[in-house]
Protein backbone atom coordinates (compact mmCIF):
# COMPACT_ATOMS: atom_id res chain seq x y z
CA UNK A 1 0.00 0.00 0.00
CA UNK A 2 1.59 3.25 -0.59
CA UNK A 3 1.32 6.30 1.16
CA UNK A 4 -1.42 9.03 -0.10
CA UNK A 5 2.30 11.24 0.17
CA UNK A 6 3.46 9.47 -2.31
CA UNK A 7 0.74 9.25 -4.20
CA UNK A 8 0.16 12.48 -4.20
CA UNK A 9 3.74 13.36 -5.21
CA UNK A 10 3.52 10.72 -7.94
CA UNK A 11 0.19 12.32 -9.03
CA UNK A 12 2.47 16.08 -9.04
CA UNK A 13 5.38 14.69 -11.08
CA UNK A 14 2.87 13.46 -13.98
CA UNK A 15 1.23 16.07 -13.85
CA UNK A 16 4.64 18.16 -14.24
CA UNK A 17 5.93 15.53 -17.15
CA UNK A 18 2.89 16.48 -19.14
CA UNK A 19 3.05 20.34 -18.69
CA UNK A 20 6.55 20.23 -19.92
CA UNK A 21 5.89 17.80 -22.78
CA UNK A 22 3.04 20.27 -23.70
CA UNK A 23 4.98 23.47 -23.21
CA UNK A 24 7.64 21.73 -25.64
CA UNK A 25 5.23 20.38 -28.59
CA UNK A 26 3.76 24.48 -27.93
CA UNK A 27 7.35 26.12 -29.04
CA UNK A 28 8.30 23.57 -31.67
CA UNK A 29 4.76 23.02 -33.10
CA UNK A 30 4.86 19.30 -32.42
CA UNK A 31 2.16 16.57 -32.50
CA UNK A 32 0.93 16.67 -28.40
CA UNK A 33 1.35 12.69 -29.11
CA UNK A 34 4.83 13.01 -30.48
CA UNK A 35 5.41 15.08 -27.70
CA UNK A 36 4.19 12.56 -25.39
CA UNK A 37 6.28 9.73 -26.54
CA UNK A 38 9.79 11.91 -25.31
CA UNK A 39 11.96 9.62 -23.01
CA UNK A 40 14.63 10.75 -20.37
CA UNK A 41 17.31 10.37 -23.17
CA UNK A 42 15.08 12.39 -25.99
CA UNK A 43 17.22 14.88 -27.27
CA UNK A 44 16.39 18.45 -27.04
CA UNK A 45 19.06 21.63 -27.54
CA UNK A 46 21.45 20.84 -30.19
CA UNK A 47 19.58 17.96 -31.72
CA UNK A 48 16.47 19.69 -32.86
CA UNK A 49 17.32 22.32 -35.42
CA UNK A 50 14.56 24.62 -34.97
CA UNK A 51 15.08 25.09 -31.04
CA UNK A 52 17.82 27.77 -31.17
CA UNK A 53 18.67 30.19 -28.48
CA UNK A 54 15.75 32.42 -29.42
CA UNK A 55 13.43 29.20 -28.78
CA UNK A 56 15.27 27.82 -25.58
CA UNK A 57 14.73 31.74 -24.01
CA UNK A 58 11.37 31.26 -24.89
CA UNK A 59 10.58 28.12 -23.91
CA UNK A 60 12.64 28.45 -20.60
CA UNK A 61 10.15 31.88 -19.80
CA UNK A 62 7.21 30.01 -20.80
CA UNK A 63 7.96 27.54 -17.69
CA UNK A 64 8.68 30.13 -15.42
CA UNK A 65 4.90 31.10 -16.21
CA UNK A 66 3.23 27.99 -16.34
CA UNK A 67 5.37 26.97 -13.66
CA UNK A 68 5.64 29.33 -11.36
CA UNK A 69 9.66 29.25 -10.92
CA UNK A 70 12.32 31.60 -11.51
CA UNK A 71 15.20 30.51 -13.82
CA UNK A 72 18.57 32.23 -13.78
CA UNK A 73 21.56 32.72 -15.41
CA UNK A 74 23.51 29.86 -13.64
CA UNK A 75 20.91 27.24 -13.81
CA UNK A 76 21.01 27.66 -17.43
CA UNK A 77 23.85 24.87 -18.61
CA UNK A 78 24.05 22.21 -21.61
CA UNK A 79 23.48 19.05 -19.86
CA UNK A 80 19.78 20.96 -18.39
CA UNK A 81 19.10 21.25 -22.11
CA UNK A 82 20.63 18.52 -24.00
CA UNK A 83 17.69 15.68 -23.01
CA UNK A 84 14.32 15.63 -22.24
CA UNK A 85 15.59 13.79 -18.58
CA UNK A 86 17.78 16.78 -17.91
CA UNK A 87 14.94 19.19 -18.64
CA UNK A 88 12.23 17.66 -16.17
CA UNK A 89 14.86 16.92 -13.66
CA UNK A 90 15.48 20.42 -13.35
CA UNK A 91 12.36 21.72 -13.69
CA UNK A 92 11.47 19.29 -10.70
CA UNK A 93 14.17 20.30 -8.55
CA UNK A 94 13.76 24.09 -9.08
CA UNK A 95 9.51 22.97 -7.68
CA UNK A 96 10.98 21.50 -4.83
CA UNK A 97 12.85 24.32 -4.15
CA UNK A 98 10.17 26.74 -3.97
CA UNK B 1 -3.85 46.40 -50.30
CA UNK B 2 0.48 48.01 -49.82
CA UNK B 3 -0.22 51.59 -49.23
CA UNK B 4 1.93 54.15 -47.14
CA UNK B 5 1.05 56.63 -44.40
CA UNK B 6 2.66 59.68 -43.21
CA UNK B 7 4.53 60.19 -39.63
CA UNK B 8 4.02 64.07 -39.17
CA UNK B 9 6.63 66.26 -38.81
CA UNK B 10 7.37 67.28 -35.15
CA UNK B 11 9.71 68.91 -33.33
CA UNK B 12 11.91 70.00 -36.18
CA UNK B 13 12.01 65.99 -37.34
CA UNK B 14 10.94 65.42 -41.14
CA UNK B 15 8.10 63.50 -42.19
CA UNK B 16 8.62 60.46 -42.69
CA UNK B 17 6.78 58.00 -44.69
CA UNK B 18 5.75 54.81 -43.65
CA UNK B 19 4.45 51.35 -44.88
CA UNK B 20 1.15 50.22 -44.20
CA UNK B 21 -0.75 47.09 -45.26
CA UNK B 22 -4.58 47.47 -45.07
CA UNK B 23 -7.81 46.48 -46.10
CA UNK B 24 -9.55 49.55 -46.90
CA UNK B 25 -13.01 49.62 -48.40
CA UNK B 26 -14.03 52.72 -46.68
CA UNK B 27 -16.41 50.66 -44.22
CA UNK B 28 -17.26 52.67 -41.10
CA UNK B 29 -15.70 50.10 -38.29
CA UNK B 30 -12.24 50.30 -38.90
CA UNK B 31 -9.58 48.68 -36.98
CA UNK B 32 -5.81 49.75 -36.38
CA UNK B 33 -3.63 46.63 -35.96
CA UNK B 34 -0.50 47.54 -33.64
CA UNK B 35 1.63 44.76 -34.82
CA UNK B 36 3.77 42.58 -32.28
CA UNK B 37 7.71 43.04 -31.79
CA UNK B 38 10.82 42.23 -33.17
CA UNK B 39 10.94 38.17 -33.30
CA UNK B 40 7.46 38.00 -32.18
CA UNK B 41 6.58 39.94 -35.19
CA UNK B 42 7.49 37.56 -37.76
CA UNK B 43 6.24 35.24 -36.05
CA UNK B 44 2.98 36.66 -35.96
CA UNK B 45 2.80 38.31 -39.12
CA UNK B 46 1.18 35.65 -40.98
CA UNK B 47 -1.18 35.29 -38.19
CA UNK B 48 -1.79 39.15 -38.30
CA UNK B 49 -2.65 39.35 -41.79
CA UNK B 50 -5.14 35.93 -41.74
CA UNK B 51 -6.78 37.49 -39.22
CA UNK B 52 -7.50 41.02 -41.27
CA UNK B 53 -8.59 39.02 -44.36
CA UNK B 54 -11.34 37.32 -41.74
CA UNK B 55 -12.07 40.92 -40.31
CA UNK B 56 -12.41 42.02 -44.23
CA UNK B 57 -14.24 39.09 -45.16
CA UNK B 58 -16.76 40.34 -42.20
CA UNK B 59 -16.95 43.67 -43.54
CA UNK B 60 -14.70 45.14 -41.16
CA UNK B 61 -11.75 47.43 -42.49
CA UNK B 62 -8.04 46.63 -41.09
CA UNK B 63 -4.68 48.61 -40.72
CA UNK B 64 -1.99 47.65 -40.10
CA UNK B 65 1.16 50.12 -40.14
CA UNK B 66 4.97 49.30 -39.75
CA UNK B 67 6.30 50.33 -36.44
CA UNK B 68 9.17 53.16 -37.68
CA UNK B 69 12.53 51.49 -37.82
CA UNK B 70 10.88 47.96 -38.69
CA UNK B 71 10.37 46.14 -41.46
CA UNK B 72 10.56 48.52 -44.76
CA UNK B 73 10.77 51.37 -42.97
CA UNK B 74 13.77 54.21 -43.83
CA UNK B 75 14.21 55.36 -39.99
CA UNK B 76 16.91 53.42 -37.85
CA UNK B 77 15.77 51.08 -35.69
CA UNK B 78 18.16 52.01 -32.46
CA UNK B 79 16.55 55.66 -32.47
CA UNK B 80 13.27 54.83 -31.55
CA UNK B 81 11.44 55.27 -28.40
CA UNK B 82 8.48 53.91 -26.72
CA UNK B 83 7.15 57.57 -26.17
CA UNK B 84 7.67 57.95 -30.17
CA UNK B 85 6.07 54.80 -31.10
CA UNK B 86 3.26 55.43 -29.08
CA UNK B 87 2.77 58.33 -30.92
CA UNK B 88 3.66 57.18 -34.36
CA UNK B 89 0.32 54.87 -33.44
CA UNK B 90 -1.68 57.49 -32.64
CA UNK B 91 -0.40 59.53 -36.00
CA UNK B 92 -1.61 56.48 -37.79
CA UNK B 93 -4.53 56.32 -35.61
CA UNK B 94 -5.82 59.55 -36.86
CA UNK B 95 -4.49 60.27 -40.52
CA UNK B 96 -6.40 56.44 -41.29
CA UNK B 97 -9.28 57.57 -39.64
CA UNK B 98 -9.17 54.55 -37.42
CA UNK B 99 -12.60 53.69 -35.49
CA UNK B 100 -11.10 50.44 -32.95
CA UNK B 101 -7.45 49.35 -32.15
CA UNK B 102 -6.29 46.11 -32.00
CA UNK B 103 -2.90 45.18 -29.92
CA UNK B 104 -1.27 42.17 -30.66
CA UNK B 105 1.26 41.23 -27.96
CA UNK B 106 3.38 44.22 -26.93
CA UNK B 107 1.80 45.92 -29.52
CA UNK B 108 -0.42 46.48 -26.42
CA UNK B 109 2.70 49.63 -25.07
CA UNK B 110 1.72 51.81 -27.81
CA UNK B 111 -2.04 51.37 -28.31
CA UNK B 112 -3.63 54.47 -28.90
CA UNK B 113 -5.57 55.04 -25.57
CA UNK B 114 -8.15 57.17 -27.33
CA UNK B 115 -9.51 54.19 -29.28
CA UNK B 116 -11.92 51.54 -28.21
CA UNK B 117 -10.38 47.94 -28.77
CA UNK B 118 -8.65 44.57 -27.60
CA UNK B 119 -5.23 43.82 -26.30
CA UNK B 120 -4.57 40.06 -27.79
CA UNK B 121 -2.30 38.53 -25.68
CA UNK B 122 -0.98 41.57 -23.89
CA UNK B 123 2.88 41.46 -23.37
CA UNK B 124 4.74 43.89 -20.64
CA UNK B 125 7.72 45.25 -21.87
CA UNK B 126 10.44 43.27 -18.98
CA UNK B 127 9.25 40.33 -20.32
CA UNK B 128 9.85 40.89 -23.64
CA UNK B 129 13.45 42.02 -22.30
CA UNK B 130 13.57 38.80 -19.91
CA UNK B 131 13.10 36.45 -23.12
CA UNK B 132 15.16 38.54 -25.10
CA UNK B 133 18.08 39.00 -22.40
CA UNK B 134 18.18 35.17 -22.25
CA UNK B 135 18.27 34.11 -25.54
CA UNK B 136 21.35 36.33 -25.62
CA UNK B 137 23.11 34.78 -23.27
CA UNK B 138 22.46 31.23 -24.11
CA UNK B 139 24.30 32.21 -27.39
CA UNK B 140 26.97 33.48 -25.58
CA UNK B 141 27.41 30.38 -23.74
CA UNK B 142 27.46 28.77 -26.82
CA UNK B 143 29.72 30.39 -28.14
CA UNK B 144 32.25 30.78 -25.49
CA UNK B 145 31.52 34.18 -24.13
CA UNK B 146 30.69 35.33 -20.29
CA UNK B 147 27.73 37.45 -20.37
CA UNK B 148 25.14 37.78 -17.63
CA UNK B 149 21.57 39.42 -17.48
CA UNK B 150 22.81 42.22 -15.23
CA UNK B 151 25.55 43.12 -16.61
CA UNK B 152 23.57 43.40 -20.22
CA UNK B 153 20.93 45.00 -18.30
CA UNK B 154 23.05 47.61 -17.43
CA UNK B 155 24.74 48.18 -20.73
CA UNK B 156 21.33 48.73 -22.55
CA UNK B 157 19.74 51.49 -20.02
CA UNK B 158 23.36 52.95 -20.26
CA UNK B 159 24.11 52.55 -24.01
CA UNK B 160 21.57 50.47 -25.84
CA UNK B 161 21.96 46.78 -26.79
CA UNK B 162 21.45 44.67 -30.04
CA UNK B 163 18.78 41.58 -29.04
CA UNK B 164 18.22 38.95 -31.59
CA UNK B 165 19.33 41.14 -34.24
CA UNK B 166 17.21 44.31 -33.35
CA UNK B 167 19.68 47.64 -31.97
CA UNK B 168 17.39 48.53 -29.02
CA UNK B 169 18.39 52.06 -27.91
CA UNK B 170 19.16 53.11 -24.25
CA UNK B 171 16.11 55.30 -24.45
CA UNK B 172 13.61 52.65 -25.52
CA UNK B 173 15.89 49.73 -23.69
CA UNK B 174 14.82 51.85 -20.08
CA UNK B 175 11.71 52.56 -20.47
CA UNK B 176 10.71 49.05 -21.71
CA UNK B 177 12.18 47.73 -18.22
CA UNK B 178 8.82 49.07 -16.34
CA UNK B 179 6.40 49.29 -19.55
CA UNK B 180 3.17 47.54 -19.00
CA UNK B 181 -0.03 47.32 -21.01
CA UNK B 182 -2.98 49.50 -20.18
CA UNK B 183 -5.66 48.85 -20.94
CA UNK B 184 -8.05 52.11 -21.53
CA UNK B 185 -11.53 53.28 -21.57
CA UNK B 186 -13.51 51.11 -23.87
CA UNK B 187 -10.48 48.37 -24.28
CA UNK B 188 -10.53 44.83 -23.43
CA UNK B 189 -8.06 41.83 -22.86
CA UNK B 190 -8.37 38.74 -25.07
CA UNK B 191 -6.72 35.81 -23.45
CA UNK B 192 -4.46 33.22 -25.55
CA UNK B 193 -7.30 30.97 -23.32
CA UNK B 194 -10.47 32.90 -25.42
CA UNK B 195 -8.69 31.88 -28.99
CA UNK B 196 -7.63 28.16 -27.71
CA UNK B 197 -4.53 26.56 -28.67
CA UNK B 198 -0.70 27.41 -27.79
CA UNK B 199 0.28 31.63 -29.07
CA UNK B 200 1.74 31.20 -32.36
CA UNK B 201 4.58 33.32 -30.53
CA UNK B 202 6.14 30.64 -28.96
CA UNK B 203 6.65 28.82 -31.81
CA UNK B 204 10.45 28.25 -32.39
CA UNK B 205 9.35 28.71 -36.40
CA UNK B 206 6.93 30.78 -37.72
CA UNK B 207 3.23 29.11 -38.31
CA UNK B 208 -0.12 29.84 -39.02
CA UNK B 209 -3.71 28.12 -37.57
CA UNK B 210 -6.76 28.94 -39.13
CA UNK B 211 -8.71 27.84 -36.32
CA UNK B 212 -6.83 30.12 -33.72
CA UNK B 213 -7.16 32.93 -36.16
CA UNK B 214 -11.23 32.17 -37.37
CA UNK B 215 -11.58 32.38 -32.60
CA UNK B 216 -10.33 35.76 -33.12
CA UNK B 217 -12.16 37.56 -35.58
CA UNK B 218 -14.52 35.66 -34.44
CA UNK B 219 -14.05 37.18 -30.90
CA UNK B 220 -13.63 40.87 -32.32
CA UNK B 221 -16.79 40.56 -34.87
CA UNK B 222 -18.78 39.34 -31.74
CA UNK B 223 -17.48 42.52 -29.37
CA UNK B 224 -18.23 44.90 -32.21
CA UNK B 225 -21.68 43.92 -32.25
CA UNK B 226 -22.35 43.74 -28.99
CA UNK B 227 -20.54 47.73 -28.45
CA UNK B 228 -23.13 48.14 -31.32
CA UNK B 229 -20.54 50.12 -32.74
Amino acid sequence: MTTSSNLDSDAADNALDRELKALIADVLGLDPARAAGFGPDSGLFGHLPELDSMAVAGLLTEMEDRLGIVIEDDDVDGEMLETYGGLLAFARAKLEAR
Amino acid sequence: MISTWTIPATGGADTAEEMLLAFDRGRTQRVLVCPAWFDEANKLRRFTVELMRRLDAAGIDSLLPDLPGCNESTVPLRDQTLAGWSEAMAAAARSLGATHVLAIRAGGLVAPSGLPGWHYAAQSGPKLLRGMIRARTIAAREAGIAETSEGLMAEGRTRGLVLGGWAIGAAMFAALESAEPALAPGQSDIAQSQVGGPGLWLRAEPDEDAGQADRLAALIVQSLAESGA
